[in-house]
This record gives C-alpha cells, sequence and structure tokens, in this order.
C-alpha cells in the first residue's frame, strides 16, 4: 500500500493495485529465477509503481540496463527485457540475444512492451531474426502511473512533440487506453468535456473504444461526475511562466522526476561538532517529495513567499513538543511522550529537510537576475510592452544566458501577443542563430510549428480580450492566504485553469466568444449510464473532475487545481492527469531539435 | 414403486447395475449393424455408420453410403461415399468424424457430412495398407493409432496438430497381434499389443514384453483388450475364457474372472463410475452379455439383437436397431434411498414426503426420526443428488420435492446446490429429448461443462436451444448468448442461395450490437466462403479496428484498410497497414495513396523510413521558398562556414562550427580585434550585443586599457552598469568605480553598492527621493561603519513621510 495515494476523493490505490497485479501475474508466468533487463527510461515511472522487494518476491536476481553488445553474466533461468516500443530499442535487444545464444546454458527469453505491444517492433525483431527467442512477448499496459492522491501522469516525455508537431497520435492512443482503464475501475464518467483538437481525438477514440470494449465492462459505481479533457496548445501559455509554487520551484530549479528532486548535499551534511566538515557528501542528495511527507503537503501549493513563515511556525510547535518532556512527571507522561517521538523525530527531520530547501530556492529567487526575469515575464503577462523587441531579453541573448531561458522569454512575449510582429521576430530569431549557432534553426521552426513563436496573422493581438474576459491577470494577489488561482504566479492565473474554472461554475456558455479564439474545437459528449448506477448526490457533495491535460502539466497548475478542490464553496474537487509532469524549461528542451 | 429396484442386478455383496432404456431408435435401418462400420462418440455422441463396408466377400455393386445419426437415431447426414476403402471410423473430442482409409489418408467430416479436411498417416503406408485403426482421447485431443501391413505402429497424439510418430518394431512379429490397444500414460500414448500368450508395449523408444501380474496359467492367446475411459484399468480377454482385470500399468491385479466361454467376444468395455471402488467389465458376444466384476457371479443379460456397445465416463450405452439402452453401477446416494428396506436418512426423507402429500400423520414419525439422528441436512443432500442420477422426470421431481420438503425444517441451509440441481436438471432433460438426442447422465455433463455442451449444441445448429440455456441459466453474454449467435452468423454467411445485403442485415438484425460477438470473425468466416463483399459489409459492424484492418489487409482492401486503422488512433495498426502498402505497391502508388493521409506520411515518414526527422524538418523550411527568413539565414550561415574556414587557414586555431557570437569572441580573444570588427559589421551584429560581447571578452581577458578605451569609443548602449559588474565579477575593484560615476542615474544606487560605496548611494538616493532604493542602501548597511549613513537615510525618510 502507498498510503499517500489514498488521501483524496479517489482512492487511486485501486489503480496502482490493479497494475501491481498484472506485473505479478506476468513475472509469475516465466517460472524460475529472472534477471531483468531495463530500458532505463521505465525504471523511474516502475519505481512508482513496484519497488524491488516485489520484484524480488517474484525471484527477480538480477537487473541491467539495457546496453548494446552483450548482456553481463547472470545465473539465471529467465531473462525478461522491459521495453518501450522503440526501434532502436529493438536493435539493441536483438544485439543482445543473438551475443546470448552463443554461450552458457540456454535461457528462456522474455519481453514486456511498455505500454504497449507494436507490431512493428516485432516485426523488426522478426528482420533481426530473434523473434522467436522470445517465449512470452506481452505487453504492459501502463499508461496512467498514480503519483499523488489526485495525481496521474503518463511520462511520457515526447508527447507534446509528437501530437502537436509530428501528427502523431500514439500518446493519445494511450491516453484513451488509459482513460478506458480508469474507467474500468472508477465507472464510467457520465459527462466528458473538451477543448481542442487532441481533446477532441481522445473523445472520439474513446467513444470508440467503449463500443469495443461492451459487455466486458463491469458495473461500478461512478466515482468521477466529470471529465475535462485539455490541449496542451489551448494554453501555451502557462508552462512558460516561471512558477512559483514551492512545488514548482524546486521543479524550476531542479527538477522533479518521478516525484524525485536531487539537490546539492551541501546543504544536507549531518551538523555535528567536531567533525570540522572534513567528509561533505559529494553525492546529490535525493528526496522524495510526495504528499505522504505532512509538511511537504502542507507547503508544496504555497506561494513560495507564504513558505518561511508556516517553516517558521512548524519549528515553533516542534521545538515546543519537545520542550514537553521537562514537564512530563509521571511514568505515563513520559510513555506518552516517548510514544509521540518517532512522529516527531520525522517531523523535525522533514523540517530541516524543507528548510535546506527553501533556503537553496532563496538564494536564487532573491537573486537580481531572478527578479528581472519575472519582472519581464509579469509585464507580458498584463500586456505591457509586448510588440517591441525587449532589452532583458536582448541582454540575456548578448550575455549568452541560457538558450532555454531566452526561448521560454521569446514564446512567452509572443504567445502574450498573439504572435509577434514579422520584424520583431526575425530579428530575435536572427540573435539567436547568429549567438548559438545556425543548427537551432530547426527548433526555431518547430516552435514555429508548435504556435509557441510565430507572426502575428491579420496584426489583431488577440490576448487581452482573452486575458480580460478570463481575468487572468490579478493585480491585487495575496500571497500568503491566497483567493483566487492567480496566486501561484504572483498575479497571472493560469488560463488552461480558469477554463476548468469556468466550467464547473457558470458554465463554458459565459465565454464562448474566447472558447471560439482560443485554438481547436470545445464539445461536451454524455456516456448514458445504467439507471441503477446513476448518482444522487447529497446536498453539499462535492462533484469530482478528473481533467487530463493532452500535452502536459506544470505543478503551479496542479496547485491552481488543488486550491479550487479545497475551496470551501467550491462545489468541485479535481483529480488530475496529464502526459507529462513538466516544466516550461523541460518542455522547450522536448521541442529541441537535438543534432546528431 | 416398490418395483422401482426391479431392474437392480447385484454384483457382488455391495453393488447393483442397472440397464433402462434411453431411447427407442426408429432409424430404419436397412442392414445389421455387423455388416456395418460403427463409430459412437462418447459423451452422447452422434453415431456414424459405413453401409456397405468393403469387407465383404462379394465385391458391393452399391456405392457405400456413410450415414450420420443422433444418439436417438435421427438422422443428421447422408452421403455416398466416394473415397477409398475405409479400415476404421472413429469420432474426435470436437466431434469431427475420422475415416481411415486403406491407403493411410485421414478424411475428416463435421456432424452434418460435411467434408473438412484430410491428412495423411506417412508414406510407409501406401504400400503396406492399413490393417486396422484406433481413435482415442487423450488430454490433448483426440490422436489416431494406425497398424499397418508390415505389422508396425504409426501415431498421432493429436490429429490437430499432427506429428506422426512410428512406434518401434515387435522383434519378430510375424502376423499381426491377435488385439491391441492405445494407453495413455504420463501424457504418453503408447500401444499395447498382444501376440500369441505374449503382451508387449510399445513407447517411442521402445518395445517390452510385460506380463500382467498374477495372470492365471494356460494362456496361449488373448483375444480381446480393453482400456477404461480414464485409462487407469485395462482388462484382458483370453482363450481359456478367462478375463484379467487390473491397472493400465500392469503392475496390480484388481480381480479376476472366469466365464467359460472361450468363443472370443464381440466388445468388451469397462463399466465403472468415477470414484467408485466396483469395477466391472461389460462383455458382448453375439446373444449374450455379460456383467463381470470382483465376484464370483456375474450378472447376464441376452441380447435380441445385434448391438453395438459404447463406454462412457460413467457406465455403458448399448445400441441395437431398435433401442438405445443405458447400463451403469448404481450410484451411491440411488442405492441408499432406493434400496429395499433401507433406512438411510434420504430413504426416510422420500418416505416422510409422501405421506405428507397423503396427508398422513407418519410424516412427522420419519421427520421427527431423522430429525433425532441429526441427519435431515444429509437426508436432503442425498435426495438432491440422487435426482441427479435419475433418467425420469418423475423420479427427479420426487426425489427433489423430498429434498424441498426437507429443507423447510433447516436453518440456514445453503440453496444454492438444490437451485443448481434443479436447473441442471432441466438442461439435461432438455438435451435428452428425442429431438435433441444427447443422452448425458449429471457426472457427465459436469465433465463435460456447459460450455462444451453449448458448443456442441452449436455444432448441431440447435441455436435457439442453446441460446434459451444460457438464458435460463444467465450466462454472461459474452460467454453465453453472443457467442452461440456468433456462431449462428457463421452459419448463415454460409447460405449461398441468400444475397449478400440479406444475410448481413440479417445478421446485423439479430446480432445489433450484442456485445461480444466479433464481427470480424463472421467476416471471415465469410471470407473463406468466397463472399468478399459480405465479409466487407459485415466488417463495417466490427467495432475492434484491431480486428477489423488485418481482415481488410488479407482482402486486399488496403486502403480501407488504412482509413480505419487512421479512425482507430492506434498508430501501430496504422503501421501495419503501411507496412503492407509499402511491399503491395510501387513507390509512386504508394505516395500517391499517403497524399490524403497526412498523419499516415507523417507516422511513415518519422518511423518506417528511418530518415532522420531533422533533416526532414529542415528540407521543410527550405522548402517553403517563401520562408525568406531561412533562406537568409542559410545563406548567412554558408557566408560564415566560408570565412570560418578561411581564419582557420590565416589565424590557425579552431572556428569551424562555433556560431558567429562565439567566433567573433574568440577573435577578440585572440586580439584580431580589427577582424572582429569586420565580422560584426558584415553579418550586422547590433550594436548593443556586440557591446556586451566586446565587453565580456576584454573583461576575460582582463585587458583594461582596452576596454576603458572601448567604454570612451561612443556612447555605450547598454549603459555603464554592466561595465561596473564585469569589473566586479573580476574583482577588480579599482576597474569598477571608475565606471561607476558614469553609471545613469536610474541606476547609479545600484552600481555605487556594487563597488561598496554605501554612503555615496545613500546620497543618490536621498537625492532621488526613492523609497525603494532607500530601502535598498540600508538593507546594505552592515554595523557600525555605515551606522552615519543609516541613521542619514532614516531622518530622510521621516522627512519624506512629513512632506
Amino acid at each position: 500500500m502507498a498510503a499517500h495515494l489514498s488521501y483524496g476523493r479517489v482512492n487511486l490505490n485501486v489503480l496502482r493495485e490493479a497494475v501491481r497485479r498484472e506485473l505479478r501475474e506476468f513475472l509469475d508466468k516465466c517460472a524460475g529465477s529472472k534477471a531483468i533487463v531495463w530500458d532505463e527510461y521505465l525504471t523511474g515511472p516502475f519505481g512508482l509503481i513496484a519497488q524491488y522487494s516485489l520484484l524480488k518476491e517474484h525471484e527477480v536476481e538480477k537487473m541491467f540496463t539495457l546496453k548494446a553488445s552483450r548482456l553481463p553474466a547472470a545465473d539465471v533461468k529467465n531473462i525478461i527485457f522491459f521495453v518501450r516500443p522503440r526501434l532502436e530499442l529493438m536493435d539493441i535487444i536483438a544485439e543482445n540475444v543473438l551475443s546470448e545464444d552463443r554461450r552458457g546454458p540456454a535461457r528462456d527469453f522474455h519481453i514486456l512492451f511498455v505500454p504497449r505491444r507494436s507490431l512493428l517492433c516485432e516485426q523488426r525483431l522478426k528482420d533481426l531474426g530473434v523473434l522467436g527467442s522470445f517465449i512470452h512477448r506481452e505487453e504492459y499496459s501502463l499508461d496512467l502511473i498514480p503519483f499523488d492522491g489526485d495525481l496521474l501522469s503518463m511520462e511520457s516525455e515526447g508527447a507534446f512533440k509528437e501530437c502537436y508537431l509530428e501528427s502523431d497520435q500514439t500518446c493519445l492512443y494511450h491516453a484513451a487506453k488509459g482513460l478506458m482503464t480508469l474507467q474500468a475501475l472508477y465507472g464510467t464518467i457520465p459527462q466528458i468535456f473538451g477543448k481542442g483538437e487532441c481533446a477532441r481525438q481522445v473523445a472520439n477514440m474513446m467513444i470508440r473504444m467503449k463500443r469495443e470494449f461492451t459487455g466486458s465492462q463491469n458495473s461500478v459505481f461512478p466515482v468521477f461526475d466529470n471529465l475535462l479533457l485539455l490541449d496542451r496548445n489551448v494554453d501555451l501559455l502557462t508552462p512558460l511562466a516561471t512558477q512559483l509554487t514551492y512545488e514548482g520551484l524546486i521543479d524550476e530549479i531542479y527538477g522533479i522526476q518521478n516525484s524525485y528532486v536531487k539537490l546539492p548535499p551541501e546543504k544536507f551534511a549531518p551538523k555535528k561538532q567536531g567533525d570540522g566538515g572534513k567528509d561533505l557528501p559529494t553525492e546529490a542528495k535525493k528526496l522524495q517529495l510526495n504528499s505522504a511527507e505532512e509538511l511537504y503537503a502542507e507547503i508544496r501549493d504555497k506561494n513560495f513567499n507564504a513558505v518561511g513563515s508556516v517553516l517558521s511556525k512548524k519549528a515553533k510547535v516542534i521545538s515546543a513538543a519537545f520542550e514537553e518532556r521537562h514537564n512530563a512527571k509521571t511514568v505515563g507522561e513520559i510513555k506518552q511522550f516517548v510514544s509521540q517521538l518517532p512522529h516527531m523525530q520525522a517531523a523535525r527531520g522533514s523540517l530541516a529537510n524543507h528548510t535546506s530547501i527553501a533556503e537553496l530556492i532563496k538564494d536564487v529567487t532573491t537573486s537580481e537576475d531572478f527578479f528581472d526575469k519575472l519582472t519581464v515575464e509579469q509585464e507580458f503577462m498584463s500586456g505591457i510592452d509586448t510588440d517591441k523587441v525587449n532589452g532583458y531579453i536582448e541582454d540575456c541573448i548578448a550575455q549568452k544566458h541560457s538558450l532555454i531561458k531566452v526561448l521560454r522569454l521569446v514564446c512567452l512575449q509572443s504567445v502574450c501577443n498573439s504572435g509577434l510582429k514579422q520584424k520583431v521576430l526575425d530579428y530575435y530569431k536572427r540573435e539567436i542563430l547568429q549567438t548559438y549557432g545556425y543548427e537551432h534553426i530547426l527548433t526555431l521552426h518547430n516552435l514555429e510549428k508548435a504556435g509557441l513563436l510565430k507572426p502575428q496573422i491579420g496584426g489583431r493581438n488577440n490576448y487581452p480580450t482573452i486575458r480580460k474576459t478570463l481575468r487572468l491577470w490579478m493585480d491585487d494577489v495575496n500571497e500568503q492566504n491566497p483567493t483566487d488561482i492567480s496566486y501561484v504566479y504572483s498575479g497571472y492565473a493560469p488560463l488552461s485553469v480558469r477554463l476548468a474554472q469556468l466550467l464547473a461554475r457558470p458554465g463554458w456558455r459565459s465565454i464562448e466568444e474566447v472558447l471560439r479564439i482560443l485554438p481547436g474545437p470545445h464539445f461536451e459528449e454524455r456516456q448514458p449510464l445504467p439507471t441503477g448506477l446513476q448518482k444522487k448526490r447529497q446536498p453539499g457533495e462535492n462533484r469530482v473532475t478528473l481533467i487530463f491535460f493532452l500535452g502536459g502539466v506544470t505543478f503551479a497548475e496542479v496547485a491552481a487545481l488543488r486550491f479550487l478542490s479545497q475551496l470551501e464553496d467550491g462545489g468541485t474537487e479535481y483529480v488530475i492527469a496529464t502526459t507529462k509532469l513538466m516544466n516550461g524549461a523541460t518542455w522547450m528542451e522536448s521541442l529541441m531539435e537535438k543534432l546528431v | 414403486m416398490d418395483c422401482y429396484t426391479a431392474n437392480w442386478n447385484p454384483l457382488g455383496d455391495s453393488a447393483f447395475y442397472r440397464k433402462y432404456e434411453l431411447y427407442s431408435m426408429d432409424w430404419d435401418l436397412k442392414e445389421e449393424l455387423r455388416d456395418c462400420l460403427v463409430a459412437a462418440a462418447p459423451y452422447g455422441g452422434p453415431i456414424a455408420l459405413l453401409r456397405n463396408p468393403w469387407r465383404k466377400e462379394k465385391p458391393a455393386s452399391v456405392r457405400p453410403v456413410l450415414d450420420i445419426y443422433s444418439a436417438s437415431g435421427m438422422p443428421l447426414a447422408s452421403l455416398p461415399w466416394k473415397s477409398g476403402p475405409v479400415v476404421s471410423l472413429g469420432w474426435s473430442a470436437e466431434e469431427e468424424l475420422l475415416c481411415v482409409q486403406e491407403d493411410g489418408v485421414v478424411l475428416v467430416y463435421g456432424l452434418h457430412g460435411d467434408f473438412r479436411r484430410h491428412f495423411s498417416m506417412g508414406n510407409e503406408v501406401l504400400q503396406n495398407r492399413v490393417l486396422d485403426a484406433r481413435i482415442f482421447h487423450t488430454e490433448f485431443g483426440s490422436g489416431v493409432a494406425i497398424l499397418t501391413g508390415a505389422h508396425r505402429f504409426t501415431l498421432s497424439a493429436n490429429v490437430g496438430d499432427l506429428k506422426l510418430r512410428r512406434m518401434p518394431e515387435v522383434p519378430g512379429l510375424q502376423s499381426a497381434p491377435s488385439c491391441w490397444t492405445t494407453l495413455c500414460q504420463d501424457r504418453v500414448a503408447h500401444v499395447l499389443l498382444a501376440v500369441g500368450p505374449d503382451l508387449y508395449l510399445l513407447d517411442h523408444a521402445a518395445c517390452s514384453t510385460v506380463t500382467p501380474p498374477g495372470l492365471a496359467p494356460g494362456v496361449s492367446s488373448f483375444l480381446q483388450m480393453a482400456v477404461s475411459f480414464t485409462y487407469r484399468h485395462l482388462a484382458l480377454f483370453t482363450d481359456t475364457g478367462y478375463i484379467w482385470m487390473g491397472t493400465a500399468s500392469l503392475k496390480e491385479k484388481l480381480c479376476e474372472f472366469n466365464c467359460n466361454i472361450r468363443a472370443p467376444p464381440k466388445q468388451m468395455v469397462w463399466c465403472s463410475r468415477p470414484r467408485s471402488k466396483e469395477k466391472a467389465v461389460v462383455v458382448a458376444w453375439e446373444k449374450r452379455l455379460m456383467v463381470v466384476g470382483d465376484a464370483p457371479e456375474s450378472i447376464q443379460f441376452v441380447l435380441d439383437e445385434d448391438s453395438y456397445l459404447v463406454p462412457e465416463l460413467d457406465g455403458v450405452r448399448i445400441f441395437s436397431r431398435s433401442t438405445h439402452e443405458f447400463l451403469h453401477e448404481v450410484p451411491v446416494a440411488s442405492e441408499e434411498i432406493f434400496k429395499i428396506a433401507s433406512m438411510a436418512p434420504g430413504a426416510l426423507l422420500l418416505e416422510a414426503q409422501k405421506e405428507y402429500e397423503k396427508e398422513s400423520q407418519k410424516a412427522d414419525e420419519y421427520l421427527r426420526e431423522i430429525q433425532e439422528l441429526g441427519q435431515l441436512t444429509q437426508a436432503v443432500q442425498q435426495c438432491i443428488e440422487a435426482a441427479g442420477h435419475e433418467h425420469r422426470p418423475d423420479m427427479q421431481k420426487s426425489l427433489l420435492r423430498a429434498a424441498s420438503f426437507g429443507k423447510c425444517f433447516l436453518d440456514r441451509f445453503p440453496p444454492d446446490g438444490f437451485v443448481r440441481m434443479c436447473q441442471d436438471l432441466r438442461v439435461l432433460n432438455a438435451i435428452r429429448d428425442y429431438h435433441i438426442g444427447i443422452p448425458l447422465t449429471y457426472s457427465q455433463y459436469k465433465q463435460l461443462t456447459i460450455q462444451v455442451l453449448l458448443d456442441r449444441l452449436v455444432l448441431r445448429r440447435l441455436y435457439p436451444l442453446a441460446i434459451q440455456i444460457c438464458e435460463y441459466l444467465r450466462l454472461p453474454e459474452v460467454q453465453g448468448v453472443s457467442r452461440i449467435l456468433a456462431h449462428w452468423a457463421c452459419y448463415k454467411v454460409q447460405q449461398k442461395d441468400v444475397s449478400d445485403e440479406d444475410v448481413a442485415r440479417a445478421i446485423n438484425q439479430k446480432l445489433g450490437d450484442t456485445p461480444g460477438v466479433s464481427y470480424s470473425d463472421i467476416a471471415a468466416r465469410a471470407y473463406g466462403c468466397g463472399r468478399t463483399e459480405l465479409a466487407i459489409k459485415l466488417l463495417e459492424y466490427e467495432p475492434r479496428s484491431g480486428e477489423q484492418v488485418p481482415l481488410l489487409l488479407k482482402m486486399k482492401r488496403s486502403k480501407l484498410a488504412l482509413s480505419k486503422a487512421i479512425e482507430s488512433g492506434d498508430t501501430d495498426l496504422v503501421f501495419t497497414v503501411l507496412l503492407h502498402l509499402k511491399n503491395e505497391l510501387n513507390r509512386g502508388d504508394f505516395f500517391m495513396t499517403l497524399r490524403n493521409q497526412p498523419m499516415a506520411l507523417s507516422l511513415y515518414r518519422q518511423r518506417i523510413e528511418g530518415r532522420v526527422a531533422a533533416l526532414q524538418t529542415a528540407a521543410d523550411a527550405f522548402y517553403k521558398a517563401k520562408n525568406e527568413f531561412a533562406a537568409k539565414a542559410t545563406e548567412d550561415q554558408m557566408r560564415l562556414l566560408r570565412l570560418q574556414r578561411r581564419l582557420e587557414d590565416e589565424l590557425g586555431g579552431q572556428f569551424l562550427d562555433l556560431s558567429l557570437h562565439d567566433t567573433v569572441t574568440t577573435l577578440i580573444l585572440g586580439g584580431h580585434n580589427k577582424r572582429a570588427e569586420q565580422l560584426a559589421r558584415d553579418f550586422r551584429i547590433p550594436d548593443k550585443r556586440l557591446w556586451w560581447l566586446k565587453l565580456t571578452a576584454l573583461a576575460a581577458l582582463e585587458d583594461w586599457e582596452e576596454l576603458e578605451k572601448f567604454s570612451k569609443s561612443k556612447k555605450s548602449p547598454i549603459g555603464y552598469l554592466p561595465f561596473v559588474e564585469i569589473c566586479m565579477k573580476q574583482h577588480n575593484k579599482y576597474e569598477a568605480k571608475k565606471y561607476a560615476s558614469r553609471v545613469g542615474p536610474e541606476q547609479k544606487v545600484k552600481a555605487l553598492l556594487l563597488v561598496g560605496d554605501v554612503a555615496q548611494a545613500a546620497d543618490v538616493a536621498i537625492e532621488r527621493r526613492n523609497e525603494a532604493e532607500l530601502s535598498l542602501v540600508l538593507s546594505h548597511c552592515t554595523g557600525a561603519t555605515d551606522g552615519v549613513t543609516a541613521d542619514k537615510i532614516q531622518r530622510a525618510r521621516a522627512q519624506a513621510q512629513k512632506k
């Protein structure tokens, strides 16, 4: 059991258990000792589903990373490849298998495709003459991985690029499959809303698949009331801005991967007197971040400026609790105190960690450059000077700041101006090419194709209309005790979340005009339920909406949705699903063309 | 009811055998059974007769006829035999008729006489002919064993997955064995054969002589042998009229019997119930039937007619021209209840219920008697169980009524057993009906399972009955009704006299969106019958593209397949079609097809062609001739490359692949300021960036003199704060101070603070009356040294507030 998954309205442990069961069943099919050869990319997501102990229980004795040439020696009966269905991986597997065949005792080979078996890959294995070597060739449909009590992700890195640049629907298909799995476990979702081209396609696939699966559906009382499918390209703006929540900043600065973050170790050195700091840890400090940690659950979604006060308050509470020991007089009191010790110590450890992290982040956020960058971002988002070349961006280029930072800012400007004037656009592009190199013309081309960096068409700037109608910019933002989602960006309210908020109340009909400006169709579908499964809502009971971001979601958006869930008169609780948890930097990186 | 046990025959002390009629046959047989090749399938299966076989002395003038009947004698098929002489007939587990011909070819027919396929038992047989053949059943399926004219055995353990195994030779075998059979031990099929007084066991490696333990002396030949239904027991009939019964492993003897009849029996089969201790063998001669077991006496029946024995799981079926009977050991529950003067709880309960119906107070007495012994639960269970073993519905009813009566006096008796038995009996009675003719016993039915039974009904095209059973038993649609409808549809598409439209419409009407129906299976069948158009029509109804697309490809409707695959969103499916298309079409047509499917085209480029996607993107960029920017950028890049090459030649060092910016920087770092300027001018590097660039490069060189010169060359487009910053970065406070004074008023405070001149910074801030700057300076005031300054600021603030 992973406790943090069962906190929310929807118990996502059910999903986790279901996928674990599937994994166990597969492992048991291959009788005897096993070695797993991992597609390295999969180890992270798998870690959230099954720890090594589970594998070990099923006789997994060795684990290797998939590499060219031969496999390391292992005295096992079965060798199982856990891979994504990629052709280049098939070549490596074939090489592994062929070199293995020539030596030692015969092994049984198996292959587990995650998340889907692919005919193309099997064809490649066949062409390489090794297809017959595999006894079990199966698929493990690990589409949506539970990250937290209200958060699911497919962790499909290239999703945005595939969908919006390469018109490759594979990950949409997987998203639809994942939604079907969810519906099998949590009941049919009676209403589907969507905005965007990909959302439309996913909804269509779901309806199709529902027809395919008729008869095999079990009747489960529906847990979700609504599904909202949102294309990332409906809201290109939000991920470009710097996230200002605690979790968002950790991700922006250090990068959170599969709920783990690696931090510089210096701040975490155990403070012991007399040590003289002779052996500072050199290996990065790895921490898991999820709501299982009480303190983190409390502060993760706060604006970073509000984190400090919580931490100091916590510190007081904890030291007060430790002081209690002096008041404990009777044996009973002492016993009670001791029984609370482990919890208190854990809380103290957690506090120490987060204080260190907050210090690390503060070093960055108080730097002048961070401030300047934020100022420019906020100017753009509030619509100031978006139509001319920005001095700060120019300086960044001139000083050769990281290309990702520059691209993020330029794209932000372009999006906040519904595209840049041709002259301005060409100037930026030329500057970037001259400074960072001609090869980035491909990246620029990608950004243009994705609509992130484009010339303004018809000389009309729609952004102010959108900003005003959806109230994207809030001047009076309260970072400490927020009243509106705009706190996550200290002023800017994420467009995507605003759409969700308006859908819940008063409904999209009120913003038809803006919806028409945003790309892609918006739609509503109903999935009829048998009368026995229709829900009778108790008065005051909140609706549960599953919101699926096709193309990625940021932690700040997640935080904003959690904020809406917690509003007392909100009426809607959200469970968030996405193709990838991302931030502006990882997003830009996925769009950059890597040169061979 | 007193005479209910009249047909019970005791064998020894503990067991009874009874024989009752299943059907009276009205199949109007012209010939005697003995003139025909006969094969009857187990589990109440069909009977095949091949009349007029070739073994007759005089060559037949009439063509032989193959007839297939149900167990009740209803004709299912009749067809003239056009192939060669047949040695043996047999039914497979799937109820397919296997006809083993003399030349070793095995022809396979369906239940309705439809030819399915054929296979050969090996080339060797061609010359040697087949002398004898057996069809046998194992857990893998049905097998065929043949004895060739060369006295060699060949067998295949599973005709579905034909692997012929030639058994080793029996040393010194000159004539055909007197009798033989196949055994199945440890999942391997063996052959046991008798030659004179010797028994040989053939496995696939060797031939070994075996001796049954405790065999009576004086045997010079074995006339018959029989293996039980489960391959566990073996019976041998010798020329001395002696019967040996033991385990099939020949390790243990169970019993023996001497019947003193030396004539070879026509048939000998086992008759035993699963899990019963009693073992008995039924031996049939022309006019006599004998049940022998572990008892000094045997049970004898007279056969009025030529009869044929069919071994079953729990008894023996015996059919003749006029009747079809079942002979079995009376099950324990029935015996307990019906045995004369039985005091078993079930018997008392049955009696109690009868008295109750008569409204007699004896009912209470009986009931009390059972209850006092605390055996009511047992009594109810006994009655339920016995009902299952009764063939006659009236007996079933009276037993169930008794069980139901007893149940009333029990607290919390789980009802499922009773309900299930009622349901099962209803199903059994329905299929035992004369028109259906599947005389399954309860034990056989449970062994066979409802799924297989439904398959068999489907095989007999009894779709309505099958559907009724599914609905009655409330089977899940996918396993039940849908599956049967699908079978019906598969049958329907074979009706060639109906037009495609009508068939498709009829099928869709009946099946609709019934869950779990695979339209693609039906379409595949239609395609198999050569009705491609019908198949395509049916595929339209198929919701699963994963099933639809491969069949469309098979039918060479690639374009339709492509659009269906794209519709489904399953990219893997799209690839499959693309690969297929690529092989099928020439390159031109291929791309023409893809032209209208942009998604497919882009997928093709991404994955299949393996072309570096980057190149493609670049090519796209260039292709757009209108994209002036790209063209210009490319031109610039080419110019830069040429220049870089020249620089490398003239100056040495590494220039290629650097960006323009880095090239200029490198030039400055190398002291080639002139060239750098030239390059910047050529490529029109904006002033601001050039200043930044030079500033950074010169500071890196720590060429402060040149930097100062540069700063004075004209008014800096980037201001002077960067100069201060960069000098401080290189820890040159002296130089930094030079520039601090030149910084514009907006940034002056920042610059002064950078160089550490807090006092002056305070002055500027106060002068500018800028609150933010004041706080900034204040935050830089440290301890005692800046105390004066801090006070000054506080004063200025207070003053500002007053105003």
